[in-house]
């Protein structure tokens, strides 16, 4: 264990700016939206040269050449080349655990400093060839003879040459994640309104930050991108109500989720600089905020009867009570926008007495957001999500937000696929 | 971007252009690129006085081979004339005429450097006074007359003698590359304030370099000139805090990460930007040098406000605006320098121009009214003006107006960033703080403003 006054601390962050996908960022792979993430984030710091305890970082749709993503980064990045990185995945929490990790080996007085970072790309994402083919060609290599060869290669069909494109459908429902969660909105009765309502809000939130400067160093632009492309300040409630619903249409409730409501495919990269609070010191660095503890959760959504991205309803609760903390001891809340509906199902679990007493094992209900403390910064409907980046994102604006504000604690929940959730508390330093 | 003429014209073109007379720009030695058979080459001092001969023992001691008379068949790497002590005109005729006597020996990219008093209409007799003004208008004929990169400028002494720290200083940049496009130029010397440099301190580098431990704060660092003024600064030895518009943060990082800086990501004009500048620093600032500006031309006819006021907010009320900020809280260190970019447009005016020459022109008028302010602390703030500087905003000219404005300089060539850099560089060393409420002009002799 580290001494008690050398615990880790989030010093800052860069990310560049999200962009919708197959636009700005469709020719960039996830290695380098990674690279200039990081060199961005080093160029801030001044850490060229430097040797990073750890770089930790990882993409949820990649490549099988890139099995060594972050290293590869780190290699092309301007930190001395000596420094070591790891990957990780926990889906579209991959971000955040990668913080949480390098987080926790911090405290262990494992490492001194720590880059936690991720990165997707759905413009440069990796088309699989179907397993049909994939079978034919590996039986190809094992084939000795040309007449060997020539049979097997007869067996191609031309079906067999249909890559099979990566999606966001879970391997063992065969839905996509909007699917699912339509599912949960209609069970939580959630309305258009709500939904569409929190989506100017995320815009309003977001644009409102950008023009305040808040994130100039926050973000270091990339291909000529300055700001997150996704990002409408104009939109209103009436105009997202014009937009057809793309999710729930076959379920007998009224179908609500539309491509205003829930979050585009998005390419981006982000990190977040940890340290010890003495290698903090010793570099000159303020901390900004500490992330203070975590927890995960992970709902049955194959077999039993909870939605897909409901596991951040169950992980919250378990955090406060950790903690000793209630909503009341909160300034912010950071509540990945998965869908809009995703958040608004959370905050109504959350308020459900039902939910609360029964699936969570509580008293009484866990209670209300005041919704001025919600994603005061916009979140993933405005700014949109690459999966993996969208973690760092969270941290190192929450961490900013509650240094130049002076509140004290945030927070952050993110949904995942697998029917996943990580949630953490992160209060100012 | 690639002067094409210059290539031709020191290859398969050479003799077509001495035959037809056309200019024969040279290559210029630069810092990093000046042969040693060129900085063994002996350096001529010449004059009477004891100021000549204590001169000569200084370059001695710095390890240069030094002549009191030209000898034959020698080609001379400098022309030294020390002019100090001349208190009439006809004083200057045996030193001039041995000048003009030396230039055939001057080596290409050689040096003339006059060293004299400077013109004071206050305190000089009427013939001291036009002594002093003619050895200007001698040195700027001397710089026209100049060919194979040679170059001419001098050193006025205002109130102080040859000692002074800053005369060792702008002898060494004017001797070596760090002046190539210097030309036809005068560096004014007003006090012994700084530190005396060795001619081997002030061309190292990186921990021994003349900036070292110090840290700079440039402006618009992210490309063109900016970015070519921190990699200079970092060269000499400085830490350097790179800052430029958030939109720019690509391009500054990767200048950042190469030179081993920090970036920051602000908008010099917003209220805000001087406490974040010190907040990035954790210190008081060493080094300033503002070099963001925009241009945003058009005719006065047609000007609007936000073309006019834009180019105002940049280039010189944000200037102002941090000086004044850091100043007032006491945030510039001791020995504080700052260097401003300025332009030939603001000396002569420009059509196209009138927003960007009332603000670069402001600069020099902004740098000499402060010039006691940062003198009170033991620093100094001067001014650079670049002349025609191939960047990525000449490449943009038309290419016929282009190469007309490269040959319209006694060099005959655009200058490099890197050549701005130097002038800057030298003039944030600790050896140029007697050098102060100057602008100096990085221009090869450019007609513009001359």
């Amino acid at each position: 264990m580290s001494a008690p006054n050398n615990r880790a601390v989030i010093l800052g962050g860069n990310r560049i700016p999200f962009a919708r996908s197959n636009k700005q960022y469709s020719k960039a792979t996830n290695l380098d939206m990674l690279t200039s993430a990081i060199d961005g984030l080093v160029a801030r710091f001044g850490l060229a040269g430097e040797n990073i305890g750890e770089v930790a970082g990882g993409a949820v749709l990649k490549h099988s050449k890139d099995f060594n993503l972050t290293r590869e980064a780190v290699l092309g990045s301007a930190l001395a080349p000596t420094t070591p990185a790891f990957d990780l995945g926990q889906a579209c929490a991959t971000g955040l655990e990668a913080v949480v990790s390098l987080n926790n080996k911090i405290n262990a007085g494992q490492i001194e400093s720590g880059i936690a970072s991720g990165v997707d790309s759905t413009s440069d994402a990796p088309i699989v060839i179907n397993d049909s083919m994939r079978e034919i060609l590996l039986e190809l290599t094992r084939a000795k003879t040309m007449m060997q060869k020539a049979k097997i290669a007869s067996q191609i069909r031309p079906a067999y040459l249909a890559p099979q494109a990566p999606s966001t459908g879970e391997p063992r429902t065969g839905l996509s994640m909007g699917e699912h969660q339509a599912i949960t909105t209609a069970a939580w009765g959630i309305s258009r309104q709500a939904q569409d309502e929190l989506a100017v809000a995320s815009h309003k939130n977001l644009a409102a930050a950008w023009e305040s400067g808040f994130f100039d160093d926050l973000t270091t632009p990339y291909l000529g991108v300055s700001r997150d492309t996704n990002m409408r300040a104009d939109s209103t409630v009436e105009s997202l109500a014009k937009l057809n619903p793309v999710f729930g249409r076959k379920l007998a409730t009224e179908a609500t989720m539309t491509a205003g409501n829930s979050t585009p495919l998005t390419d981006g990269a982000s990190s977040v600089l940890l340290g010890s609070e003495d290698w903090a010191a010793e570099h000159g660095f303020t901390p900004l905020a500490r992330l203070v503890d975590a927890e995960a959760a992970a709902v049955d959504f194959v077999d039993g009867d909870e939605g897909l991205l409901m596991a951040p309803a169950y992980a919250v609760p378990r955090l406060l009570a950790r903690n000793g903390l209630t909503f009341d001891d909160f300034d912010v809340f950071e509540i990945h926008e998965a869908f809009a509906s995703t958040v608004l199902s959370h905050l109504a679990a959350w308020e459900s007495e039902e939910f609360c007493k029964d699936k969570v094992g509580l008293d009484a209900a866990l209670g209300t957001i005041d919704r001025d403390k919600l994603n005061p910064l916009g979140s993933s409907l405005a700014a949109g999500h690459p999966f993996a980046a969208t973690g760092g994102r969270i941290i190192a604006s929450t961490a900013k937000h509650l240094k130049t504000t002076g509140k004290k604690r945030s927070l952050v929940s993110i949904c995942a696929a697998g029917g996943q959730g990580l949630t953490a508390i992160v209060e100012a330093a | 971007m690639k002067d094409t003429y210059l290539s031709l014209v020191n290859g398969p073109l050479k003799q077509v252009a001495k035959t037809l007379g056309l200019p024969q720009p040279v290559e210029l030695n630069r810092f990093g690129s000046t042969p040693a058979s060129y900085e063994n080459k002996p350096v001529l001092v010449l004059g009477t006085g004891p100021g000549a001969q204590g001169l000569a023992d200084q370059l001695l001691e710095n390890g240069l081979e030094v002549r009191r008379n030209a000898q034959t068949g020698e080609k001379l790497r400098a022309v030294i004339a020390v002019l100090d002590d001349a208190q009439s005109l006809a004083d200057l005729s045996p030193v001039v005429l041995e000048i003009g006597a030396a230039l055939r020996s001057l080596a290409a990219c050689g040096r003339v450097i006059t060293i004299s008093t400077a013109p004071d209409a206050q305190i000089q007799t009427p013939e001291q006074a036009a002594t002093a003004q003619g050895i200007t208008g001698f040195t700027r004929s001397v710089a026209h007359e100049m060919r194979a990169g040679a170059t001419a400028n001098g050193i006025l002494l205002d109130g102080v003698d040859l000692t002074a720290p800053s005369v060792n200083a702008a002898l060494w940049f004017l001797l070596s590359g760090k002046s190539a496009y210097v030309s036809g130029q005068f560096l004014t010397v007003s006090s012994d304030a700084g530190q005396r440099l060795s001619l081997d301190e002030f061309m190292s580098t990186g921990a021994a370099g003349p900036l070292a431990g110090r840290t700079a704060v440039v402006t618009g660092a992210a490309r063109g000139i900016g970015a070519a003024i921190a990699e200079n600064l970092a060269r000499d030895g400085a830490y350097v805090i790179g800052v430029d518009m958030p939109q720019a943060g690509q391009a500054l990082a990767q200048v950042m990460n190469r030179i081993g800086g920090k970036s920051l990501q602000l908008d010099i004009t917003a209220a805000d930007a001087p406490d974040k500048i010190t907040e990035a620093l954790g210190a008081p600032v060493d080094i300033l040098v503002h070099n963001a500006g925009i241009t945003r031309d058009k005719m006065l006819a047609n000007m609007d406000a936000a073309k006019w006021d834009s180019v105002i907010a940049v280039n010189i009320a944000a200037q102002t605006m941090i000086n004044a900020r850091l100043s007032e809280k006491g945030l510039f260190a001791d020995g504080a320098q700052v260097v401003s970019l300025t332009s030939t447009s603001g000396i002569a005016g420009n059509r196209g121009q009138t927003n960007y020459a009332t603000s670069k022109a402001g600069v020099i008028g902004l740098t000499a009214a402060s010039a006691e302010d940062f003198a009170a602390r033991g620093g100094a703030i001067n001014a650079v003006a670049p002349g025609f500087i191939e960047t990525d905003m000449t490449a943009k000219m038309p290419t016929l107006t282009r190469q007309v404005a490269r040959r319209l300089s006694s060099l005959q060539q655009g200058g490099q960033p890197v050549d701005v850099a130097e002038a800057i560089c030298f003039l944030a060393s600790s050896g140029a703080r007697g050098i102060n409420g100057q602008t100096l002009r990085v221009c090869g002799q450019n007609m513009v403003g001359a």
